[in-house]
């Protein structure tokens, strides 16, 4: 099945090192890639202001001036970020009726089983451990692609398309 | 041939920094996203590590010389440290500030003293290493770029 275009998606790390790395394994997978340096940015990005929270009525995303051309597919995320967390942005997110059908991962350099469990209960579809190896990159293309099924298909279509990616 | 010398002295030095512990798997990992497109990826991470790791080592000077110590902010600077640590492979620095983090957690001024003292000689030796490693494979030119034996 080959996509209509290239998958886009955002990561979001403090870290410039970070940054670095999580964009080269991105490009390596062919995805388009932006990367942003805190929670904050990233929500700039995707259009949705700090105010502009929960229930907003906007059915999709509205471009603001010069971001968002670009549909976002995914967005990775480090868990341990000076202002918002990860976890933060992710409660936003899904919290946000334009924003919360966007598959979220968290990364993280440590192993904390309540706070790996915290984040799959409010919705992130997986958590990486650091350093981000192209294993774990790998294991983005199911999000994606049930992403982009649920997109094309009519309603009544919905979970069927979503079977047959699993 | 020198062209051969050169390439056996550049992958010699590449195995010295497995041999001697400088570098992990990580590092193997960063040289495998490196290709024709990309020929300096790993420089370039090494590059920007090393500007961000001076900045935090900076940091923790400063701090540690305070009194009383604020661990908490200490932890944290380390956190970030040993991060970045992390994600370049740099295998010896990262323990250092394993057992920083922990002299934090214990409140142990004198460890934290005694930790970071060793902890700069490991990011001094592995920047040292790191940058003729990327020299020499620089100098043998772009078919020779720093990267896992084929």
């Amino acid at each position: 099945m080959a996509p209509q275009q290239q998958f886009h998606v955002l990561a979001v790390d403090d870290s410039i090192i970070d940054r670095k790395l999580i964009e080269r394994l991105l490009k390596t997978s062919s995805y388009q890639v932006t990367v942003v340096d805190s929670g904050s940015k990233a929500l700039e990005f995707l259009g949705l202001n700090e105010d502009e929270q929960m229930d907003q009525d906007v059915s999709s995303v509205l471009p603001s001036d010069h971001e968002q051309d670009l549909e976002v597919n995914l967005i990775i995320t480090d868990y341990w970020m000076p202002g918002m967390t990860g976890y933060e942005l992710l409660r936003k997110i899904k919290q946000s009726k334009s924003l919360k059908d966007i598959p979220v991962v968290i990364m993280s350099s440590e192993n904390v089983p309540s706070r790996i469990n915290r984040c799959l209960k409010e919705g992130a579809e997986e958590f990486f451990l650091k350093p981000v190896q192209m294993s774990d990159v790998n294991k983005l293309k199911p999000h994606l692609l049930r992403g982009r099924a649920m997109e094309d298909e009519p309603i009544i279509n919905k979970i069927e398309a979503t079977l047959e990616v699993i | 041939m020198e062209r051969n010398q050169t390439r056996r002295q550049i992958a010699g030095m590449r195995q010295s920094l497995f041999d001697q512990g400088l570098v992990d798997e990580q590092f193997v990992q960063l040289e495998e996203l490196q290709d024709d497109a990309n020929p300096n990826f790993v420089e370039e991470v090494a590059t920007l590590y090393y500007r961000d790791s001076s900045r935090l080592i900076q940091n923790l000077d400063q701090a540690l010389e305070k009194s009383p110590l604020d661990f908490n902010k200490l932890d944290n600077y380390m956190h970030q440290l040993k991060g970045s640590s992390s994600s370049i492979g740099a295998k010896k620095v990262k323990a250092e500030c394993t057992h920083f983090k922990e002299y934090c957690r214990t409140a142990n001024r004198e460890g934290c003293m005694r930790s970071f003292q060793q902890l700069k000689k490991e990011y001094a030796l592995l920047k040292k290493k790191l940058e003729a490693y990327f020299q020499m494979a620089r100098q043998a030119g772009p078919s020779n770029a720093a990267c896992r034996p084929k």
